[in-house]
């Protein structure tokens, strides 16, 4: 599986690919798939973080709903969850490129 | 072009099938995704950040203006109306799904085209140059070599499952265009004294991790042979490549930890067994029915000079400019090779939209006998326009956002996805090509520069060729932030050299002025007409590191 957070992250957030359309989504409390962070649930600490984990990896095998399944590092501010680094803030509000389609155009203030 | 015959278009078809029952058992949970991973890289599906990605082949880079057409429509209704070219003249859409992309592949067999072999371990498409057919000093149409290797190499069972993936290049002038030296293997066609063509074999060159210039394995092997040498250097590989560590998998490692020396023994070993067993011996009537489908266009008979040109460029300057740079000698009197530039200002290198792509075939069609290239540094070529015509197309390309007049100067920057949309990236490569463009926008300040190639990767992996540009970028993780590695020296043509690492990474609010900073230290010291190369070749990395630094 991925790493794609840090050892002491506090607050991290499960995120995959939808096995259809390879579409970037998070786990939400309900165990429904978001395509919007703001809907993902935040687990704090290592042992809440790996059963987050542990329920997002069901969605994968066997249920079969999503591929590559990890958890990655979020910061809870005042304008929402954001993610820590470069790579999950991309996955999250697009390329930071053809600002004129997709999630960049839609997503207003998430790429600096 | 080569047209398919029946087994081409069978085989082709044959997997599409075979690949659309895979998608369905996938998607209903029959194919666990371990057990699909494999059959979906072999048909050129990645998962990239955002969605998956299909890389499409383009056979050496060669276009007819009914594929492109295609590529278009398909561009406009599986994904979202562009496409990106690659450095192995291929074609990536970043966001088909999955569940489409079986009806995406039987399109693509209506034309000929497929993704086979655009991913896994085996033997890639084979690139080539993108001025094959059209350049004035070329000893034969590598094309034609090109498609006897595709043939040879398409579903090869004993290569299918390689230590690493394998890249070959043909060049077929003395001028490399195709950056021979760093591939596994590169084949540069030569004439002997006797007059008769063969094939200088290079191997063990590559980029990556541990970028290696290639060594010569053959010096001139036959054109009935070449199928049997590259069967033997394949098998060498194959046998004794480390299967151990990923990172030491590729040939150059192999021919680096043996020596040049004990792979030609090797090689030679091999190659008397294939050559006994003769069923490698590539039949001449063979490659005189592939030759015919290369045969030039007809030309007309004209001369090159033509006082039209003259005039328009007097007076639309955009002209002129673009005349300057993005025009090369043709064989034929009264044409030209017209190179198209994929590298506007603040845009993606690369990238083309289904609208351009639909313009680019269309003018193909027009004026140029329906053929298109794509080059290696993510442009596109006509390689027969008729230099009387050379205004209209220029309107033409220009009136479609294709008439940056770059080619070949600072902004014509190869660049791969990098972070915005590459898994394995660790920075990103576009935005800062695109930053790079902006700061070096004024023509006249690129036309002062002169030649000047300025690669970017995101990663290790340098799929954006930063080794071998004369300035590179290598783009960096330090803790989730990204940081710019930058080298010096690098050439891809036939005076390859790997660059110099110049000094400590830079952050991506220093890279430009850092790049900016390199480009006056270079103009500072450069002697009459000397480029970038050649200024650095002769005064080293010391002045650059020195002045860099200091300024920082």
């Amino acid at each position: 599986m991925a790493q794609h957070s840090r050892k002491g992250a506090q607050f991290q957030a499960v995120t995959a690919n939808r096995l259809l359309d390879g579409i970037v989504v998070y786990l939400t409390k309900n165990d429904d798939w978001s395509e919007s962070l703001q809907d993902a649930e935040v687990a704090e600490g290592k042992e809440a973080a790996d059963a987050l984990l542990a329920r997002g990896a069901l969605f994968f095998e066997p249920k079969n709903l999503v591929i590559d399944v990890y958890l990655f590092e979020v910061e809870q501010t005042d304008a929402g969850i954001r993610a820590s680094s470069v790579r999950e803030i991309i996955r999250q509000a697009g390329p930071t490129v053809r600002k004129d389609l997709g999630k960049q155009a839609e997503l207003d203030g998430v790429h600096a | 072009m080569y047209r398919y015959d029946e087994f081409d278009q069978q085989l082709v078809n044959e997997r599409v099938a075979q690949f659309r029952d895979q998608v369905t058992r996938r998607l209903a949970g029959e194919l666990s995704e371990d057990e699909f991973k494999m059959s979906r890289l072999m048909n050129g599906v990645y998962l990239q950040l955002h969605s998956y990605m299909l890389r499409i082949a383009i056979p050496y880079g060669t276009l007819s203006s009914r594929q492109v057409h295609k590529l278009a429509d398909i561009t406009r209704k599986y994904d979202k109306g562009y496409g990106h070219f690659t450095t192995r003249q291929n074609l990536q859409l970043n966001w088909p799904a999955l569940k489409d992309i079986p009806d995406l592949l039987a399109e693509l067999a209506s034309v000929e085209m497929h993704c086979i072999q655009t991913s896994g371990n085996c033997i890639r498409n084979t690139t080539s140059d993108h001025h094959a057919g059209a350049a004035p000093d070329e000893l034969e149409d590598p094309r034609v070599i090109c498609e006897v290797i595709r043939q040879w190499s398409t579903f090869h069972p004993e290569f299918s499952f390689l230590p690493r993936k394998f890249k070959i290049a043909v060049s077929a002038t003395e001028h490399d265009r195709a950056a021979i030296r760093v591939h596994d293997i590169g084949i540069q066609i030569v004439k002997n004294a006797a007059g008769e063509i063969g094939y200088e074999v290079w191997a063990g060159g590559g980029l990556g991790r541990t970028p290696i210039i290639g060594k010569k394995v053959g010096d001139f092997v036959p054109r009935e042979d070449l199928l049997a040498f590259l069967e033997s250097v394949l098998r060498v590989y194959n046998m004794f490549g480390r299967r151990d560590n990923l990172y030491k998998s590729r040939i150059k490692i192999l021919v680096h930890e043996v020596g040049a020396d004990e792979i030609r023994r090797q090689v030679a070993a091999e190659f008397k067994e294939v050559k006994a067993r003769g069923t490698l011996q590539l039949p001449e009537e063979e490659v005189a029915r592939i030759r015919k489908y290369f045969a030039p266009p007809e030309f007309e008979t004209l001369s090159d000079d033509v006082p039209e040109i003259n005039a328009a460029a007097a007076k639309d300057k955009g002209f002129a400019d673009w005349l300057k740079s993005n025009i090369s000698a043709h064989k034929q009197p009264g044409y030209t090779i017209v190179n198209i530039s994929l590298k506007p200002v603040g845009l993606t290198p690369g990238d083309c939209s289904a609208d351009q792509m639909d313009v680019v075939a269309d003018i193909a069609e027009k004026y140029a006998f329906s053929e298109i290239r794509v080059a290696h540094e993510q442009n596109l070529c006509l390689a027969h326009v008729r230099r009387k015509d050379l205004y209209e197309v220029y309107t033409a390309l220009k009136a479609a956002d294709l008439g940056t007049p770059n080619i070949g100067l600072i902004t014509d920057q190869i660049a791969c996805p990098g972070l915005d949309y590459c898994n394995l990236a660790n920075a990103r490569s576009i935005a800062i090509a695109q930053r790079l463009s902006e700061r070096f926008q004024d023509i006249e300040f690129q036309q002062k520069i002169g030649r000047l190639h300025l690669n970017t990767s995101g990663c290790i992996n340098a799929c954006g060729h930063h080794h071998v540009g004369h300035i590179g970028i290598l783009g960096v993780d330090k803790k989730g932030v990204e940081y710019y590695q930058v080298t010096l020296g690098g050439a891809a043509d036939e005076t390859a050299a790997i660059g110099d690492i110049v000094g400590p990474a830079f952050t991506e609010g220093e890279i430009v002025d850092a790049i900016d900073t390199i480009v006056k230290i270079y103009l500072d010291l450069r002697q009459g007409d000397e480029i970038f190369i050649d200024t650095y070749r002769r005064v080293g990395v010391q002045p650059f590191k020195d002045k860099l630094y200091a300024a920082h």
